[in-house]
């Protein structure tokens, strides 16, 4: 009897300076927030286009670092974004559902635009500029080709462009050589296409 | 001091205990992607089997075998084992949270580590002295350091080859685990007393 | 010789200091021989409104425009910049984008202007005979407004280079006299046949950046380059701790960090600057230019090009006008049937393989090479597995090991790839020169900086996008603070009747609670 009561106290005493130390460690090594929030939010291009099904690029972080969104729906980021970021979730990459499209640009026709200042609310990066009854135009240099500014005018005289492609942003492409694609299907392969 | 270097030797590469003595292979495979978690993990792994290997001595010495508890050895290791877990977790998540995410459920499956908990075991079996038990339980982080570390380097290595199909992913990576672990058992016989 | 013993040799002052790596491949200088002859006045000549790193020029010159030899045509925009000069007199007939070369095969807005074959001068630039006496500012401005950029291929702006800074003081001038590409001759026969005025543009260049002390490098190949440049020197009787120095023909001896290592014994770190260890480097081409910018009064319209190649009738030295177009260079040697020969501008080791002989000549053409098809190392189809030689990291001028970055490359493990330092490697293409297996090793390098480039573009346009979007939703949040406080004021000062008693206690509880939560 004394060795069963021998045994609970000392399991039970030395259960209970563990957790005194673990309650006192939990106060020095708090936590504020989620970190990873900022560092998804990092890696996704910012257009705050809505395509993933929420509000803006920020919201999607948090859901991704919370684990309540799957790490593919980031469609302007393509399969580069996805795979950053299932690389710091340290989970398995899925393939993206939608192709990403070639960067756009929307532009205003000028001379059909109303100046009924619909788009510059829309617009989640302020890059149109206008007034009330003025022209309304975009500025290219900031426009991240959401999209989010066609939808709410009233006279659909804003288009979307190919945003031209600049010589000085030409890069390299891979050599074409059948060992070369081998390396790329191997990439694709990680990003769960094959 | 032969005996602390016998002792070191042994842990480390002779009796390694992820390659000659099959312990913690799941952390092995889990961890190894990349180098920079390999790093991580291995320091959480010595800092937890160090201690561990520490604090089970003074308990299996201090409470155990005076109270005539020998039969709670288990509960008690993995409750020490548990412990140490939960504060580096929290450590390593207030400290860097990349590495937190990227060792993700292994972290706090080192509480169930076998090496750890076989560290803490073989310690009282071997009736091991203060001194020599954490110099015993360092060596086994260190040996367990090493080969996780040097196994990532060479998935890391393997990940930018081409590899035949057949290969790719986790048959590739249990033969070159298979092959490290003959290049380890190579050690045996290295030290001649 | 192991590379670890010879680092030591060198270091005990046993050996003289040479880069690591590099390779021999053969020389093929077959118009080395042949005096530089002027190219004749092409009918039409194409500038290209960027012929340098840097920021593009605007335009100053409308259509119809009537320009002369030398007038600034384009202006410069941004501080890394130089402007754009007619290389002869006549009319502006197009402003529009033309084919310039780069391996993009894309185009850019250029100028055509119709030669009148008068060549008539803009001389409205005053010669500077007297330049010992002048500020070495004025002398940059000179240097700047004349066009002049990196004639050995890089086309930096030179005037950026030629400055004093109290930090960095230059001690050497290094004249880079070096030409280690295969085929190329231009700067052998200008050292040749203008020693005095390159001369002259390095006591230029020494008086600028306030220096007694220069090194000329020559590789052993041009032995009567360096008797021409020493018979020169021993004329002169400033330049007194001027010294030619020969070197073991080796590629790249050329490139920059290589050569001041190999003269100096000092390494230039990586993402610095030669001017951080106390070194100019100057191409000897760039040299003249700036003689002839100073002390002639003549903007940057003319280069020495060679025009070379196994597939070439008759090879040459020929000083064109800046814009002439290739195909009418090669015409004039006699090339002009472009079937089954490929076009480098450029040396063969890290010149542009280019589509069509239909561009210009810019600041950057060094040469021209027409090569048979057949010659060319067939790397891009038959590329096969590394055998883990270490060829590639042996002729590594940089120390890297280019069959891990390459593979880096090849996976898109781009942050791993710069972890490697890829960004250290020049491009030198000694790496694929080695390579058994015929990997192109460079054209990975190519992929993974461009890449790497777009990311970084990538992440500051997100960057920047993300600020405004925060800026956005700040300012709609105080808006509404506004209303509300607005809206708070007015049921103030006229309280509904109804609500008379409960409005005003609960209104501003409400307001301050909006604060809070937009404060959090």
């Amino acid at each position: 009897m004394t060795g069963l009561f021998y045994a609970l106290l000392s399991l039970g005493g030395f259960a209970l300076l563990a957790g005194v130390v673990l309650a006192i460690a939990q106060q020095v090594f708090h936590v504020e927030g989620d970190p990873m929030v900022d560092k998804v939010d990092n890696l996704l291009p910012q257009t705050q286009c809505g395509q993933c099904g929420y509000p803006g690029c920020k919201p999607y972080a948090t859901a991704v670092a919370a684990l309540e969104a799957e790490v593919n729906h980031c469609v302007p980021g393509g399969e580069r974004t996805m795979l950053a970021i299932a690389d710091l979730m340290g989970v398995e990459p899925k393939a993206v559902e939608q192709e990403a499209a070639a960067p756009m640009l929307a532009f205003v026709r000028e001379d059909e635009c109303i100046g009924c200042t619909l788009c510059i609310k829309a617009c989640p990066v302020d890059a149109i500029i206008g007034a009330p009854k003025q022209y309304h135009t975009i500025l290219a240099d900031h426009c991240t080709g959401c999209e989010l500014c066609v939808e709410p005018c009233p006279v659909d005289c804003i288009d979307m462009l190919v945003k031209p492609e600049l010589i000085e942003h030409w890069s390299w492409p891979l050599p074409k050589t059948r060992r070369s694609q081998l390396g790329h299907e191997r990439r694709e392969h990680h990003a769960g296409h094959a | 001091m032969t005996e602390i270097a016998l002792i070191l030797l042994s842990a480390v590469l002779v009796n390694n205990f992820v390659l000659t003595k099959f312990l913690g292979i799941c952390p092995f495979l889990g961890t190894s992607g990349k180098v920079e978690t390999a790093v991580g993990m291995s320091f959480a792994v010595m800092f937890v089997m160090t201690l561990a290997s520490v604090c089970s001595w003074l308990v299996q010495q201090f409470i155990l075998v005076p109270l005539g508890l020998e039969y709670l050895q288990t509960i008690f290791f993995i409750l020490i084992i548990a412990a140490l877990v939960q504060f580096i977790e929290m450590m390593i998540h207030k400290t860097s949270p990349v590495l937190y995410q990227a060792l993700g459920i292994f972290l706090p499956l080192i509480t169930t580590n076998c090496a750890v908990l076989g560290v803490a075991l073989l310690n009282v079996q071997q009736e091991q002295t203060f001194v020599t038990s954490a110099l015993y339980g360092f060596g086994a982080a260190v040996g367990f350091a090493l080969v996780l570390i040097l196994f990532s380097g060479l998935r890391e290595r393997m990940e930018v080859s081409p590899v035949p199909a057949l290969f790719k992913g986790s048959p590739l990576t249990l033969i070159t685990a298979g092959m490290m672990s003959l290049a380890f058992m190579g050690f045996s016989g290295l030290v001649k007393i | 010789m192991p590379a670890m013993l010879r680092n030591l040799a060198q270091r005990l002052g046993m050996m003289a200091h040479s880069f690591d790596g590099g390779i021999h491949p053969a020389q093929h200088k077959i118009s080395a021989a042949l005096a530089s002859e002027p190219c004749p006045l092409s009918p039409i000549h194409i500038l290209p409104m960027k012929m340098h790193i840097g920021a593009p020029c605007t335009s100053l010159v409308a259509v119809g425009d009537y320009v002369l030899r030398g007038q600034k045509i384009a202006k410069s925009e941004g501080y890394v910049s130089v402007p754009v000069h007619a290389p002869t007199s006549g009319r502006v007939v197009r402003i529009e984008e033309y084919a310039i070369p780069h391996p993009s095969g894309m185009g850019i807005p250029s100028i055509f202007i119709e030669s009148d074959g008068d060549d008539a001068a803009d001389d409205s630039i005053e010669p500077i005979s007297d330049w010992r006496g002048m500020d070495p500012a004025l002398l940059r401005e000179r240097a700047r407004m004349c066009g002049l950029a990196g004639l050995g291929g890089a086309v930096f702006p030179t005037f950026i280079k030629l400055v004093q800074d109290s930090r960095f003081p230059i001690e050497t001038v290094v004249l880079n006299g070096i030409e280690c590409e295969p085929w190329l001759t231009n700067d052998h026969r200008l050292m040749v046949e203008y020693a005095d005025e390159i001369l002259t543009g390095l006591a230029i260049i020494m008086h600028m950046v306030k220096t007694d002390s220069a090194i000329i490098a020559i590789e052993d190949n041009k032995p009567d380059a360096a008797k021409a440049i020493q018979l020169a020197l021993d004329a002169r009787d400033d330049l007194d701790d001027v010294r030619v120095v020969v070197l073991p023909t080796r590629y790249p001896q050329g490139s920059e960090k290589q050569l001041i290592y190999s003269l100096t014994g000092r390494e230039v770190p990586a993402g610095k600057l030669p001017m951080h260890v106390g070194v100019l480097c100057q191409n000897v081409g760039t040299t003249r230019a700036l003689y002839q910018a100073v002390v002639l009064g003549q903007p940057l319209t003319e280069r020495m090009v060679s025009v070379s190649g196994d597939a070439m009738p008759r090879p040459a030295n020929l000083r064109v006008r800046i814009g002439t177009p290739m195909r009418y260079v090669f015409a004039r040697q006699g090339l002009e049937d472009f079937d089954g020969v490929r076009i480098l501008h450029g040396g063969p080791m890290m010149g542009e393989l280019l589509r069509h002989p239909d561009v210009p000549v810019v600041k950057s053409t060094n040469g021209m090479l027409a090569m048979r098809e057949a010659s060319f190392m067939s790397a891009h189809t038959q590329e096969q597995a590394c055998i883990r030689c270490g060829h590639c990291s042996e002729a590594c001028p940089a120390g890297l090991v280019p069959n891990l970055l390459a593979d880096q490359c090849r996976s898109d493990q781009f942050d791993k790839a710069e972890s490697y330092n890829l960004f250290d490697c020049i491009e030198c293409g000694a790496c694929s020169y080695v390579c058994p297996s015929n990997i192109p090793l460079v054209h990975y390098f190519r992929y993974g900086k461009g890449q790497i480039a777009q990311q970084r573009r990538e992440k500051g346009f997100a960057e920047a996008s993300r600020v405004r979007s925060e800026a956005r939703d700040m300012r709609i949040e105080q808006e509404k603070q506004a209303r509300a406080a607005r809206r708070s004021s007015v049921r103030k000062t006229h309280p509904p009747k109804v609500e008379a008693e409960s409005a005003p206690a609960s209104e501003p509880a409400e307001s301050s609670k909006m604060e809070q939560e937009s404060k959090d």
